[in-house]
Protein backbone atom coordinates (compact mmCIF):
# COMPACT_ATOMS: atom_id res chain seq x y z
CA UNK A 1 0.00 0.00 0.00
CA UNK A 2 2.84 2.35 -0.83
CA UNK A 3 1.81 6.01 -0.96
CA UNK A 4 -1.56 5.40 0.69
CA UNK A 5 -2.67 8.34 2.80
CA UNK A 6 -2.36 7.48 6.46
CA UNK A 7 -3.56 10.82 7.70
CA UNK A 8 -5.73 10.47 10.76
CA UNK A 9 -7.75 13.65 10.42
CA UNK A 10 -5.85 15.72 12.97
CA UNK A 11 -3.64 18.76 12.64
CA UNK A 12 -0.59 20.00 14.49
CA UNK A 13 -0.53 23.22 16.53
CA UNK A 14 1.56 24.92 13.84
CA UNK A 15 -0.82 23.83 11.10
CA UNK A 16 -3.67 25.20 13.18
CA UNK A 17 -2.01 28.59 13.35
CA UNK A 18 -1.28 28.65 9.61
CA UNK A 19 -4.78 27.51 8.75
CA UNK A 20 -6.28 30.13 11.07
CA UNK A 21 -4.39 32.79 9.19
CA UNK A 22 -5.67 31.37 5.89
CA UNK A 23 -9.27 31.34 7.12
CA UNK A 24 -8.99 34.91 8.39
CA UNK A 25 -7.74 36.17 5.04
CA UNK A 26 -10.29 34.24 3.00
CA UNK A 27 -13.17 35.43 5.19
CA UNK A 28 -12.00 39.01 4.83
CA UNK A 29 -11.85 38.64 1.06
CA UNK A 30 -15.29 37.06 0.81
CA UNK A 31 -17.24 38.86 3.53
CA UNK A 32 -15.63 42.23 4.07
CA UNK A 33 -18.82 43.63 5.57
CA UNK A 34 -19.36 40.96 8.15
CA UNK A 35 -17.56 40.75 11.49
CA UNK A 36 -14.06 39.41 10.98
CA UNK A 37 -12.08 36.62 12.53
CA UNK A 38 -9.36 37.88 14.84
CA UNK A 39 -6.42 35.90 16.17
CA UNK A 40 -6.15 36.33 19.91
CA UNK A 41 -2.68 35.31 21.09
CA UNK A 42 -2.30 33.69 24.49
CA UNK A 43 0.75 32.55 26.30
CA UNK A 44 -0.20 29.67 28.51
CA UNK A 45 2.00 29.17 31.46
CA UNK A 46 5.12 27.34 30.54
CA UNK A 47 3.81 25.82 27.34
CA UNK A 48 6.62 26.37 24.88
CA UNK A 49 4.42 26.59 21.80
CA UNK A 50 5.31 30.06 20.69
CA UNK A 51 2.26 31.45 19.01
CA UNK A 52 -0.55 29.84 20.90
CA UNK A 53 -3.93 31.50 20.67
CA UNK A 54 -7.41 31.16 19.26
CA UNK A 55 -9.62 32.64 16.56
CA UNK A 56 -12.53 34.86 17.56
CA UNK A 57 -15.54 35.99 15.58
CA UNK A 58 -17.73 38.23 17.66
CA UNK A 59 -20.91 40.23 17.40
CA UNK A 60 -22.39 38.06 14.71
CA UNK A 61 -26.01 39.09 14.51
CA UNK A 62 -28.51 36.39 13.88
CA UNK A 63 -32.26 36.66 13.55
CA UNK A 64 -33.85 34.55 16.20
CA UNK A 65 -36.27 31.86 15.15
CA UNK A 66 -39.21 33.98 16.23
CA UNK A 67 -38.57 36.53 13.46
CA UNK A 68 -40.67 35.25 10.60
CA UNK A 69 -40.30 37.97 7.98
CA UNK A 70 -36.64 37.72 7.06
CA UNK A 71 -36.23 40.40 4.43
CA UNK A 72 -33.29 38.77 2.66
CA UNK A 73 -31.98 35.25 2.27
CA UNK A 74 -28.88 35.87 4.32
CA UNK A 75 -29.66 35.64 7.97
CA UNK A 76 -26.37 36.88 9.31
CA UNK A 77 -25.70 40.58 9.48
CA UNK A 78 -22.94 42.65 10.89
CA UNK A 79 -23.57 45.28 13.45
CA UNK A 80 -22.36 47.87 10.97
CA UNK A 81 -24.19 46.90 7.83
CA UNK A 82 -27.98 47.04 7.62
CA UNK A 83 -29.20 45.42 4.43
CA UNK A 84 -32.73 46.72 4.79
CA UNK A 85 -34.07 50.23 5.30
CA UNK A 86 -34.24 51.95 8.62
CA UNK A 87 -37.95 51.59 9.09
CA UNK A 88 -37.70 47.81 8.98
CA UNK A 89 -34.48 47.86 10.97
CA UNK A 90 -36.04 49.67 13.90
CA UNK A 91 -38.87 47.23 13.97
CA UNK A 92 -36.69 44.13 14.04
CA UNK A 93 -33.74 45.47 16.02
CA UNK A 94 -35.28 44.41 19.24
CA UNK A 95 -35.84 41.19 21.09
CA UNK A 96 -35.63 39.16 17.94
CA UNK A 97 -31.96 39.66 17.21
CA UNK A 98 -29.51 37.40 18.91
CA UNK A 99 -25.81 38.13 18.96
CA UNK A 100 -23.28 35.34 18.89
CA UNK A 101 -19.59 35.08 19.60
CA UNK A 102 -17.65 32.16 18.09
CA UNK A 103 -14.20 31.07 19.11
CA UNK A 104 -12.11 28.41 17.41
CA UNK A 105 -9.72 26.88 19.92
CA UNK A 106 -7.09 24.20 19.37
CA UNK A 107 -7.44 21.08 21.49
CA UNK A 108 -4.09 19.59 22.43
CA UNK A 109 -5.75 16.39 23.55
CA UNK A 110 -7.71 15.71 20.38
CA UNK A 111 -5.38 17.66 18.04
CA UNK A 112 -8.32 19.21 16.27
CA UNK A 113 -10.07 22.59 16.43
CA UNK A 114 -13.00 22.98 18.80
CA UNK A 115 -15.82 25.50 18.47
CA UNK A 116 -16.83 27.52 21.50
CA UNK A 117 -19.77 29.88 21.28
CA UNK A 118 -22.20 31.91 23.30
CA UNK A 119 -25.21 34.02 22.53
CA UNK A 120 -26.81 37.18 23.89
CA UNK A 121 -29.99 39.10 23.49
CA UNK A 122 -29.68 42.68 22.32
CA UNK A 123 -29.84 43.92 25.88
CA UNK A 124 -26.72 41.93 26.71
CA UNK A 125 -28.57 39.23 28.59
CA UNK A 126 -26.89 35.89 27.96
CA UNK A 127 -28.88 33.25 26.13
CA UNK A 128 -29.60 30.01 27.88
CA UNK A 129 -29.28 26.74 26.06
CA UNK A 130 -33.04 26.55 25.51
CA UNK A 131 -32.92 29.93 23.73
CA UNK A 132 -29.90 28.92 21.66
CA UNK A 133 -31.58 25.68 20.69
CA UNK A 134 -34.36 27.62 19.03
CA UNK A 135 -31.76 29.30 16.82
CA UNK A 136 -30.20 26.03 15.76
CA UNK A 137 -31.07 24.29 12.53
CA UNK A 138 -33.63 21.53 13.14
CA UNK A 139 -31.22 18.65 12.68
CA UNK A 140 -28.91 20.05 15.35
CA UNK A 141 -31.74 20.22 17.82
CA UNK A 142 -32.55 16.65 17.02
CA UNK A 143 -28.97 15.49 17.64
CA UNK A 144 -28.91 17.45 20.84
CA UNK A 145 -32.04 15.79 22.06
CA UNK A 146 -30.60 12.39 21.33
CA UNK A 147 -27.16 12.88 22.82
CA UNK A 148 -27.64 15.55 25.42
CA UNK A 149 -24.36 15.11 27.20
CA UNK A 150 -21.96 14.36 24.40
CA UNK A 151 -22.80 16.70 21.54
CA UNK A 152 -23.22 20.25 22.75
CA UNK A 153 -22.32 21.03 26.33
CA UNK A 154 -21.36 23.93 28.50
CA UNK A 155 -17.67 23.86 29.36
CA UNK A 156 -15.08 26.20 30.70
CA UNK A 157 -13.42 28.17 27.91
CA UNK A 158 -9.76 27.09 27.98
CA UNK A 159 -8.42 30.63 27.89
CA UNK A 160 -11.18 32.82 29.28
CA UNK A 161 -12.08 30.49 32.14
CA UNK A 162 -15.80 31.05 32.13
CA UNK A 163 -18.64 28.89 30.80
CA UNK A 164 -19.13 28.75 27.03
CA UNK A 165 -21.06 26.31 24.88
CA UNK A 166 -19.02 23.90 22.86
CA UNK A 167 -19.37 21.11 20.33
CA UNK A 168 -17.65 18.01 21.56
CA UNK A 169 -14.57 17.24 19.44
CA UNK A 170 -14.21 13.49 19.82
CA UNK A 171 -15.56 12.66 16.35
CA UNK A 172 -13.88 15.52 14.49
CA UNK A 173 -10.78 13.69 13.27
CA UNK A 174 -12.94 10.90 11.80
CA UNK A 175 -15.07 13.14 9.63
CA UNK A 176 -12.20 15.49 8.75
CA UNK A 177 -10.36 12.44 7.46
CA UNK A 178 -13.31 11.76 5.18
CA UNK A 179 -13.70 15.37 4.20
CA UNK A 180 -10.10 16.24 3.40
CA UNK A 181 -8.33 12.94 3.06
CA UNK A 182 -10.71 11.02 0.86
CA UNK A 183 -10.07 12.46 -2.60
CA UNK A 184 -6.53 11.51 -3.38
CA UNK A 185 -5.25 8.82 -1.05
CA UNK A 186 -1.73 9.14 -2.34
CA UNK A 187 -1.46 12.81 -1.52
CA UNK A 188 -1.19 14.48 1.84
CA UNK A 189 -4.19 16.62 2.72
CA UNK A 190 -4.08 20.35 2.20
CA UNK A 191 -3.63 21.42 5.80
CA UNK A 192 -3.83 25.11 5.01
CA UNK A 193 -7.52 24.73 4.22
CA UNK A 194 -8.25 22.52 7.20
CA UNK A 195 -10.09 25.20 9.16
CA UNK A 196 -12.16 26.41 6.22
CA UNK A 197 -13.29 22.87 5.55
CA UNK A 198 -13.91 22.19 9.22
CA UNK A 199 -15.87 25.41 9.67
CA UNK A 200 -18.05 24.67 6.67
CA UNK A 201 -19.36 21.62 8.53
CA UNK A 202 -19.31 22.81 12.10
CA UNK A 203 -20.63 26.28 11.35
CA UNK A 204 -23.78 24.84 9.86
CA UNK A 205 -24.43 22.90 13.04
CA UNK A 206 -24.69 26.14 14.97
CA UNK A 207 -26.47 28.09 12.25
CA UNK A 208 -23.45 30.09 11.14
CA UNK A 209 -23.82 30.57 7.43
CA UNK A 210 -20.67 29.79 5.53
CA UNK A 211 -20.36 31.19 2.02
CA UNK A 212 -19.45 28.66 -0.65
CA UNK A 213 -16.50 30.77 -1.71
CA UNK A 214 -14.72 29.70 1.45
CA UNK A 215 -13.91 26.45 -0.34
CA UNK A 216 -12.34 28.24 -3.27
CA UNK A 217 -8.65 27.56 -3.04
CA UNK A 218 -7.76 30.29 -5.44
CA UNK A 219 -8.61 33.01 -2.93
CA UNK B 1 10.08 -1.52 41.16
CA UNK B 2 6.98 -3.07 39.68
CA UNK B 3 4.91 -0.73 37.58
CA UNK B 4 1.56 -1.34 39.22
CA UNK B 5 0.94 -1.59 42.90
CA UNK B 6 -2.54 -2.57 43.95
CA UNK B 7 -1.70 -1.48 47.46
CA UNK B 8 -0.90 2.03 46.28
CA UNK B 9 -4.05 2.23 44.22
CA UNK B 10 -6.02 1.09 47.27
CA UNK B 11 -4.56 3.94 49.33
CA UNK B 12 -5.60 6.39 46.64
CA UNK B 13 -9.14 5.01 46.46
CA UNK B 14 -9.51 5.05 50.23
CA UNK B 15 -8.20 8.59 50.57
CA UNK B 16 -10.76 11.10 51.76
CA UNK B 17 -10.90 14.73 52.84
CA UNK B 18 -12.76 15.55 56.05
CA UNK B 19 -15.13 18.37 55.12
CA UNK B 20 -17.07 20.78 57.28
CA UNK B 21 -19.85 22.17 55.14
CA UNK B 22 -21.53 25.43 56.13
CA UNK B 23 -24.73 26.72 54.58
CA UNK B 24 -24.28 30.21 53.20
CA UNK B 25 -25.75 32.76 55.58
CA UNK B 26 -27.96 34.29 52.89
CA UNK B 27 -29.85 31.02 52.65
CA UNK B 28 -30.50 30.52 56.33
CA UNK B 29 -34.10 31.30 57.18
CA UNK B 30 -34.34 29.80 60.67
CA UNK B 31 -33.04 30.67 64.09
CA UNK B 32 -30.78 29.35 65.41
CA UNK B 33 -28.89 28.79 62.17
CA UNK B 34 -28.14 25.15 61.40
CA UNK B 35 -24.72 23.91 62.48
CA UNK B 36 -22.29 22.85 59.76
CA UNK B 37 -22.28 19.22 58.73
CA UNK B 38 -19.22 17.01 58.74
CA UNK B 39 -18.78 14.67 55.79
CA UNK B 40 -15.94 12.68 54.33
CA UNK B 41 -15.31 13.57 50.69
CA UNK B 42 -13.60 10.82 48.75
CA UNK B 43 -10.44 12.14 47.10
CA UNK B 44 -11.35 10.57 43.78
CA UNK B 45 -14.97 11.68 44.02
CA UNK B 46 -16.68 14.96 43.26
CA UNK B 47 -18.37 17.48 45.53
CA UNK B 48 -21.86 17.34 43.94
CA UNK B 49 -21.99 13.62 44.77
CA UNK B 50 -22.10 14.61 48.43
CA UNK B 51 -25.27 16.66 48.03
CA UNK B 52 -27.60 13.76 48.97
CA UNK B 53 -25.77 13.64 52.31
CA UNK B 54 -25.69 17.39 52.80
CA UNK B 55 -29.06 18.56 51.63
CA UNK B 56 -31.26 16.79 54.23
CA UNK B 57 -29.28 18.50 56.93
CA UNK B 58 -30.17 21.95 55.62
CA UNK B 59 -33.43 21.43 53.78
CA UNK B 60 -35.66 22.67 56.58
CA UNK B 61 -33.94 26.02 56.64
CA UNK B 62 -33.67 26.74 52.93
CA UNK B 63 -35.76 29.49 51.36
CA UNK B 64 -38.36 28.35 48.83
CA UNK B 65 -37.24 27.89 45.24
CA UNK B 66 -35.35 25.55 42.98
CA UNK B 67 -31.87 24.36 43.82
CA UNK B 68 -28.70 24.77 41.85
CA UNK B 69 -26.04 23.52 44.21
CA UNK B 70 -22.58 24.98 44.24
CA UNK B 71 -19.70 25.19 46.72
CA UNK B 72 -17.20 27.86 47.56
CA UNK B 73 -13.97 27.99 49.52
CA UNK B 74 -13.28 31.39 51.05
CA UNK B 75 -15.50 32.98 48.44
CA UNK B 76 -13.98 31.14 45.49
CA UNK B 77 -16.58 29.16 43.54
CA UNK B 78 -15.35 25.59 43.19
CA UNK B 79 -15.26 23.76 39.88
CA UNK B 80 -17.43 20.74 40.54
CA UNK B 81 -15.87 18.68 37.76
CA UNK B 82 -12.48 18.59 39.44
CA UNK B 83 -12.01 15.69 41.87
CA UNK B 84 -12.35 16.68 45.53
CA UNK B 85 -8.80 15.60 46.37
CA UNK B 86 -7.33 17.76 43.62
CA UNK B 87 -9.32 20.79 44.77
CA UNK B 88 -8.04 20.29 48.29
CA UNK B 89 -4.42 19.81 47.21
CA UNK B 90 -4.57 22.93 45.05
CA UNK B 91 -6.34 25.28 47.40
CA UNK B 92 -4.89 24.31 50.75
CA UNK B 93 -1.14 24.66 50.71
CA UNK B 94 -1.29 24.08 54.42
CA UNK B 95 -3.85 21.29 54.71
CA UNK B 96 -6.86 22.46 56.63
CA UNK B 97 -8.58 19.71 58.61
CA UNK B 98 -11.50 19.69 58.46
CA UNK B 99 -11.69 21.61 55.22
CA UNK B 100 -14.28 24.36 55.65
CA UNK B 101 -16.48 24.81 52.62
CA UNK B 102 -19.69 26.74 52.07
CA UNK B 103 -22.58 25.20 50.21
CA UNK B 104 -25.13 27.25 48.29
CA UNK B 105 -28.44 26.12 46.91
CA UNK B 106 -29.29 29.40 45.22
CA UNK B 107 -27.62 32.24 43.44
CA UNK B 108 -25.46 30.12 41.18
CA UNK B 109 -22.73 32.30 39.58
CA UNK B 110 -23.46 31.33 35.98
CA UNK B 111 -20.96 33.81 34.58
CA UNK B 112 -17.98 32.04 36.12
CA UNK B 113 -19.10 28.50 36.81
CA UNK B 114 -20.88 25.94 34.65
CA UNK B 115 -24.01 24.78 36.46
CA UNK B 116 -24.15 21.24 37.77
CA UNK B 117 -27.47 19.56 37.19
CA UNK B 118 -26.94 16.73 39.62
CA UNK B 119 -25.25 13.36 39.40
CA UNK B 120 -25.77 13.08 35.65
CA UNK B 121 -23.70 16.21 34.99
CA UNK B 122 -20.85 14.75 37.01
CA UNK B 123 -21.12 11.34 35.37
CA UNK B 124 -20.94 12.76 31.86
CA UNK B 125 -18.11 15.09 32.75
CA UNK B 126 -16.28 12.01 34.00
CA UNK B 127 -17.08 10.01 30.85
CA UNK B 128 -15.90 12.88 28.65
CA UNK B 129 -12.64 13.06 30.60
CA UNK B 130 -12.22 9.32 30.22
CA UNK B 131 -12.81 9.66 26.47
CA UNK B 132 -10.21 12.39 26.29
CA UNK B 133 -7.67 10.23 28.11
CA UNK B 134 -8.49 7.28 25.85
CA UNK B 135 -7.99 9.49 22.82
CA UNK B 136 -4.61 10.65 24.05
CA UNK B 137 -3.49 7.11 24.85
CA UNK B 138 -4.90 5.25 21.85
CA UNK B 139 -5.53 7.92 19.23
CA UNK B 140 -9.25 7.23 19.41
CA UNK B 141 -11.91 6.85 22.06
CA UNK B 142 -13.70 3.88 20.53
CA UNK B 143 -13.13 1.69 23.57
CA UNK B 144 -15.05 4.12 25.76
CA UNK B 145 -17.74 4.89 23.18
CA UNK B 146 -18.34 1.19 22.59
CA UNK B 147 -18.87 0.38 26.22
CA UNK B 148 -22.28 -1.08 26.87
CA UNK B 149 -24.73 1.02 28.84
CA UNK B 150 -24.56 -1.51 31.64
CA UNK B 151 -20.77 -1.35 31.80
CA UNK B 152 -20.75 2.44 31.73
CA UNK B 153 -23.25 2.53 34.55
CA UNK B 154 -21.35 -0.03 36.58
CA UNK B 155 -18.09 1.83 36.04
CA UNK B 156 -19.65 5.04 37.25
CA UNK B 157 -21.36 3.44 40.22
CA UNK B 158 -18.06 1.83 41.26
CA UNK B 159 -16.51 5.26 41.34
CA UNK B 160 -19.40 6.80 43.26
CA UNK B 161 -19.35 4.04 45.85
CA UNK B 162 -15.58 3.77 46.05
CA UNK B 163 -15.64 0.18 44.87
CA UNK B 164 -12.09 -0.21 43.60
CA UNK B 165 -12.29 -3.88 42.64
CA UNK B 166 -15.44 -3.39 40.60
CA UNK B 167 -13.87 -0.42 38.92
CA UNK B 168 -10.64 -2.19 38.04
CA UNK B 169 -12.55 -5.14 36.65
CA UNK B 170 -14.43 -3.04 34.13
CA UNK B 171 -11.74 -0.50 33.35
CA UNK B 172 -9.26 -3.23 32.51
CA UNK B 173 -11.43 -4.05 29.50
CA UNK B 174 -10.74 -0.59 28.18
CA UNK B 175 -7.08 -1.49 27.71
CA UNK B 176 -5.77 1.89 28.75
CA UNK B 177 -2.63 0.72 30.45
CA UNK B 178 -0.56 0.03 32.39
CA UNK B 179 1.83 2.52 30.84
CA UNK B 180 5.47 1.74 30.55
CA UNK B 181 8.70 2.96 29.09
CA UNK B 182 7.48 2.45 25.56
CA UNK B 183 5.09 5.36 25.74
CA UNK B 184 5.73 8.55 23.87
CA UNK B 185 6.01 12.02 25.25
CA UNK B 186 3.80 14.42 23.43
CA UNK B 187 3.65 17.91 24.76
CA UNK B 188 2.23 21.09 23.31
CA UNK B 189 5.68 22.20 22.21
CA UNK B 190 6.47 19.10 20.27
CA UNK B 191 4.90 20.10 17.01
CA UNK B 192 8.26 19.69 15.33
CA UNK B 193 8.61 16.07 16.37
CA UNK B 194 7.38 13.36 14.08
CA UNK B 195 4.29 11.74 15.47
CA UNK B 196 4.64 8.14 16.46
CA UNK B 197 2.07 5.59 17.44
CA UNK B 198 1.79 4.61 21.05
CA UNK B 199 3.59 1.38 21.63
CA UNK B 200 6.53 2.13 19.41
CA UNK B 201 9.83 2.59 21.17
CA UNK B 202 10.74 6.17 21.67
CA UNK B 203 13.46 7.02 19.21
CA UNK B 204 13.47 10.77 19.59
CA UNK B 205 16.80 12.49 19.31
CA UNK B 206 16.98 13.29 22.96
CA UNK B 207 17.32 9.62 23.85
CA UNK B 208 15.29 9.13 26.95
CA UNK B 209 16.85 7.20 29.79
CA UNK B 210 15.35 3.80 30.46
CA UNK B 211 13.82 4.65 33.80
CA UNK B 212 12.40 8.12 33.65
CA UNK B 213 12.32 9.70 37.07
CA UNK B 214 9.50 11.97 38.17
CA UNK B 215 12.00 14.80 38.24
CA UNK B 216 12.97 14.26 34.60
CA UNK B 217 9.34 14.11 33.57
CA UNK B 218 8.57 17.39 35.30
CA UNK B 219 11.52 19.06 33.58
CA UNK B 220 10.16 17.90 30.25
CA UNK B 221 6.65 19.09 31.01
CA UNK B 222 7.43 22.40 32.65
CA UNK B 223 10.80 23.43 31.26
CA UNK B 224 10.29 27.10 31.98
CA UNK B 225 9.38 26.64 35.60
CA UNK B 226 11.48 23.70 36.59
CA UNK B 227 15.07 24.63 37.32
CA UNK B 228 17.84 22.29 38.32
CA UNK B 229 18.98 24.32 41.30
CA UNK B 230 16.63 26.37 43.42
CA UNK B 231 17.24 30.04 42.67
CA UNK B 232 17.81 32.64 45.30
CA UNK B 233 15.12 35.24 45.08
CA UNK B 234 13.41 37.63 47.41
CA UNK B 235 9.94 36.93 46.22
CA UNK B 236 7.46 36.18 48.89
CA UNK B 237 5.80 32.87 48.54
CA UNK B 238 2.46 33.51 46.90
CA UNK B 239 0.56 30.39 46.15
CA UNK B 240 -0.51 30.29 42.53
CA UNK B 241 -4.19 30.39 43.01
CA UNK B 242 -4.42 33.11 45.61
CA UNK B 243 -7.28 35.08 44.21
CA UNK B 244 -8.66 38.48 44.77
CA UNK B 245 -12.08 38.29 43.27
CA UNK B 246 -14.78 35.73 43.11
CA UNK B 247 -14.56 35.50 39.35
CA UNK B 248 -11.28 33.68 39.43
CA UNK B 249 -10.18 30.15 39.08
CA UNK B 250 -7.37 28.60 40.99
CA UNK B 251 -4.47 26.32 41.25
CA UNK B 252 -1.77 25.48 38.82
CA UNK B 253 -2.44 21.90 38.01
CA UNK B 254 -0.87 19.86 35.29
CA UNK B 255 -3.13 17.13 34.16
CA UNK B 256 -1.38 14.53 32.14
CA UNK B 257 -2.97 11.84 30.06
CA UNK B 258 -1.41 8.48 29.62
CA UNK B 259 0.94 9.61 26.92
CA UNK B 260 1.95 12.71 28.85
CA UNK B 261 0.05 15.21 26.79
CA UNK B 262 0.65 18.22 28.98
CA UNK B 263 -2.02 20.79 29.54
CA UNK B 264 -1.50 23.51 32.08
CA UNK B 265 -4.64 24.92 33.62
CA UNK B 266 -4.60 28.64 33.85
CA UNK B 267 -5.08 30.79 36.88
CA UNK B 268 -6.99 33.98 36.34
CA UNK B 269 -6.32 36.65 38.89
CA UNK B 270 -9.34 38.84 39.60
CA UNK B 271 -10.72 38.47 36.11
CA UNK B 272 -7.39 38.53 34.33
CA UNK B 273 -7.27 35.32 32.36
CA UNK B 274 -3.52 35.07 32.05
CA UNK B 275 -0.61 35.14 34.42
CA UNK B 276 2.82 36.14 33.26
CA UNK B 277 5.39 34.08 35.07
CA UNK B 278 8.44 35.76 36.37
CA UNK B 279 11.66 34.44 34.98
CA UNK B 280 12.84 33.27 38.35
CA UNK B 281 9.75 31.44 39.50
CA UNK B 282 10.72 28.72 41.86
CA UNK B 283 8.95 25.46 42.50
CA UNK B 284 7.93 25.38 46.11
CA UNK B 285 6.05 22.13 46.27
CA UNK B 286 4.64 19.42 44.08
CA UNK B 287 1.72 17.36 45.35
CA UNK B 288 -0.09 14.40 43.90
CA UNK B 289 -2.99 12.76 45.76
CA UNK B 290 -1.96 14.79 48.78
CA UNK B 291 1.55 13.39 48.75
CA UNK B 292 4.70 15.43 48.30
CA UNK B 293 6.63 13.11 46.05
CA UNK B 294 10.19 11.98 46.15
CA UNK B 295 11.48 13.33 42.86
CA UNK B 296 13.44 10.18 42.07
CA UNK B 297 10.43 7.89 41.93
CA UNK B 298 10.02 6.36 38.45
CA UNK B 299 7.53 8.49 36.57
CA UNK B 300 5.55 5.56 35.25
CA UNK B 301 5.00 4.24 38.75
CA UNK B 302 3.48 7.63 39.59
CA UNK B 303 1.28 7.57 36.48
CA UNK B 304 0.01 4.04 36.93
CA UNK B 305 -0.68 4.20 40.64
CA UNK B 306 -1.54 7.79 41.50
CA UNK B 307 -3.75 8.63 38.53
CA UNK B 308 -7.43 9.33 39.02
CA UNK B 309 -10.13 6.96 37.74
CA UNK B 310 -10.60 9.05 34.59
CA UNK B 311 -6.99 8.21 33.67
CA UNK B 312 -5.67 11.66 34.28
CA UNK B 313 -2.78 12.34 36.61
CA UNK B 314 -3.34 15.61 38.46
CA UNK B 315 -0.10 17.24 39.50
CA UNK B 316 -0.42 20.25 41.76
CA UNK B 317 2.55 22.57 41.45
CA UNK B 318 3.09 25.44 43.81
CA UNK B 319 5.46 28.12 42.57
CA UNK B 320 6.71 31.32 44.06
CA UNK B 321 5.70 34.57 42.45
CA UNK B 322 6.09 38.20 43.27
CA UNK B 323 3.45 40.02 45.21
CA UNK B 324 4.12 43.05 43.02
CA UNK B 325 0.87 43.30 41.07
CA UNK B 326 2.43 45.25 38.25
CA UNK B 327 4.28 42.19 37.08
CA UNK B 328 1.09 40.42 36.21
CA UNK B 329 -0.37 40.82 32.75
Amino acid sequence: MGGHCLWDGTLSPNDFIASADDLTKKWMAINPNLPQWTWIPCQRMDVSCNAEGYLALENMYQLSASEVNAPTDDENYSAEEAPFDNATLIQSYNDDMHIYDFHIVYSFSYQVPVLYFRGYRCDGHPLHLCDIEKDLPPYSSKIRNESKWTFMTQEEHPYLCCPWYTLHPCGTSDWMKLLLGGDLPSKNPDMLHYLSAWLSVVGQTVGLRIPLELHDKSI
Amino acid sequence: MELCSKEAVKYVWEGAIPLQIHLHESEVTTLPPPPPILVLGSRIGYLPLLVPLIKPHFSSTLPPGTDTVWFDYKGLPLKWYIPTGVLFDLLCAEPERPWNLTVHFRGHPGDVLTPCEGEDSVKWSYINSLKEAAYIINGNCKNVMNMSQADQLELWQSLVKGNMDGYLRISSRLKLGPLGEDCIVRSASSSAQPRQAIGEPDFTGSGRPCHLSFKCAMKTLLPKIFFEEPLVDDHEFLREGETVGADSSYGDSETIGGSWNAQAEEIPFAGQPQVQLLKKSKIKMIRIQGIELDMDIPFFWVVNNLKNPEYFLHICVFIGTSTDQSTFR
